[in-house]
């Protein structure tokens, strides 16, 4: 393979092997990689890899392939890097990084204002244990956030469903946002830079919004006008 | 012959998965299907003792992968019954020493050979568990009535779920239905509200697992005790019989569970 050394760019790091991918179709490029690894074996085996995909869009039918190929290698593939949010989200769900040390602080934005009809996170689903779902704006999960799930939003966040995970809404530091669920029981609120945990509670759960009220976070029951 | 490739996982350790195999084994095999189990717990293998065969290891899963033997050279029949085989892990290895994709080779070799590959799944959500779970067509996640137990399968099931695989089932093991009662241990319905995956069978806690495990002699072997007859459940529900779920035999417990259908 002549052009193999233009679409892949081998650097070592301190956590093992940095990998960049060039631009191209994602076969030709997963072949090379591939190839350039079985050109030098002895080098690669037992290496700790992380990828830098750039912008192409993974999903599971992709990256579990090249986990096993990598693996039947040798080699761990540890952390994919993306510019693509579907790809992070795929390499998350499959337990890789998506960063190579901690996230350095996030860019300080204005957080998405509630009710401005900005586009939200949709999340159709349940999320468990051990998923952790970052996003600048507001986030909206149809299901359950089961303990040991987390969601950082920039915004408000709102659970149609029960809460008993992480949960950090304004975490850019906006005040004025809100977090809703229909059992609102997290192992740990946080808005801007306030913590709560919830207190222990009897009888039937009901839907709750819980806000920042003069510095301290406050949960109140939802209830429809009389 | 195509077999179904069955993996018992649960994240955390500890919670019963080899006891599982090895009863669901026996149980498929009394029913007259041909039943391979696998440990794919390399390293630290248990398989082989609980199912009583460990003096008769010769070759291992990893002599297989690595070709040092043949597939029916590793398979020790279990003699007590007409088809149960065991394919032992190694001991001396560990879970570096095989790759998913030849754990999904082998599994479709094994396939041709029998009607059920069982595959018992190290703890832990690493290496050995992406092994164990390589080449199944089903997963049942066995989980025990205590919240890092159902925290730890809660993970293990979202990690199933990510590689879009059918959504694995759920065994219930170690259940005490008089703490239930007395509100000291989570409930059928607590598990399940929190897992949302669907329950194929439920065990309860019985002294008898211990002491058969160290005889090696898996309970299953005679159906009178308790635990045993959930194992013959399992085995029914996944040959596709309807079973109820009855093996606590607590009357509040079992209408709540009637009436969540």
């Amino acid at each position: 393979m002549s052009n193999t050394a233009a679409l892949i760019d081998i650097k070592g790091i301190r956590d093992g092997l940095l990998v960049k991918l060039g631009e191209g179709g994602w076969p030709a490029l997963q072949a090379a990689l591939i190839n350039a690894i079985d050109e030098r074996q002895a080098f690669f085996k037992g290496a700790r890899l992380a990828l830098d995909v750039g912008g192409q869009e993974l999903r599971v039918a992709e990256l579990t392939p090249l986990r096993d190929l990598l693996s039947d290698r040798g080699i761990f593939l540890w952390a994919v890097l993306s510019e693509s949010s579907i790809t992070e989200q795929t390499a998350r769900n499959l337990g890789m990084a998506t960063r190579l040390s901690k996230p350095r602080p996030p860019v300080v934005r204005p957080a998405a204002e509630p009710g401005e009809g900005e586009g939200a996170l949709w999340l159709a689903h349940t999320l468990r244990s051990g998923t952790r779902i970052e996003y600048p704006g507001n986030v909206v999960v149809m299901g359950d956030v089961n303990a040991g799930a987390e969601i950082v939003a920039g915004g408000s966040v709102v659970v149609w469903g029960r809460l008993r995970g992480v949960v950090h809404a304004g975490a850019q530091g906006e005040k004025g946002v809100q977090v809703c669920a229909l059992e609102l029981s997290p192992t740990q609120l946080r808005i801007a830079s306030e913590i709560a945990v919830s207190p222990k509670r009897k009888g039937k759960p009901q839907a709750e919004i819980a806000s920042l009220k003069d510095g301290a976070i406050v949960a109140e029951p939802w209830q429809t006008k009389e | 012959m195509t077999g179904t490739v069955l993996t018992v996982t649960s994240g955390k350790g500890g919670v019963g998965k080899t006891t599982a195999i090895a009863n669901i084994g026996v149980a498929l095999a009394a029913k007259g299907q041909k039943v391979i189990c696998v440990d794919g717990d390399i390293g630290l293998r248990n398989l082989d003792v609980v199912m009583g065969l460990e003096n008769r290891i010769v070759y291992d899963l990893v002599d297989v992968i690595e070709g040092r033997c043949r597939l029916r050279q590793a398979m020790i029949h279990d003699k007590r019954l007409p088809e149960l085989y065991l394919i032992p892990a190694a001991q001396t290895r560990d879970k570096t020493a095989i790759s998913p994709s030849d754990m999904a080779r082998l599994c479709n070799d094994l396939r041709t050979e029998c009607d059920w590959v069982l595959i018992d799944s190290p703890a832990g959500i690493e290496r050995g568990f992406h092994n164990a779970i390589a080449g199944a067509d089903k997963i049942i996640v066995i989980t025990n009535p205590e919240i890092s137990a159902v925290r730890d399968a809660d993970r293990v099931i979202g990690l199933v779920e990510a590689e879009e695989r059918e959504a694995p089932q759920l065994i219930i093991n170690r259940l005490n239905p008089a703490m239930v009662k007395r509100g000291d241990m989570l409930s059928v319905d607590d598990v399940l509200d929190l897992l949302a995956i669907k329950l194929i069978g439920l065990v309860p806690e019985d002294e008898n697992v211990i002491v058969a495990s160290n005889r090696g002699a898996p309970l299953t072997l005679d159906a009178k005790s308790k635990a045993g007859k959930a194992f013959h459940n399992i085995a029914r529900r996944l040959l596709g019989d309807e079973v109820p779920f009855d093996e606590l035999d607590t009357p509040g417990l079992l209408q709540r569970l009637l009436g969540r259908k």
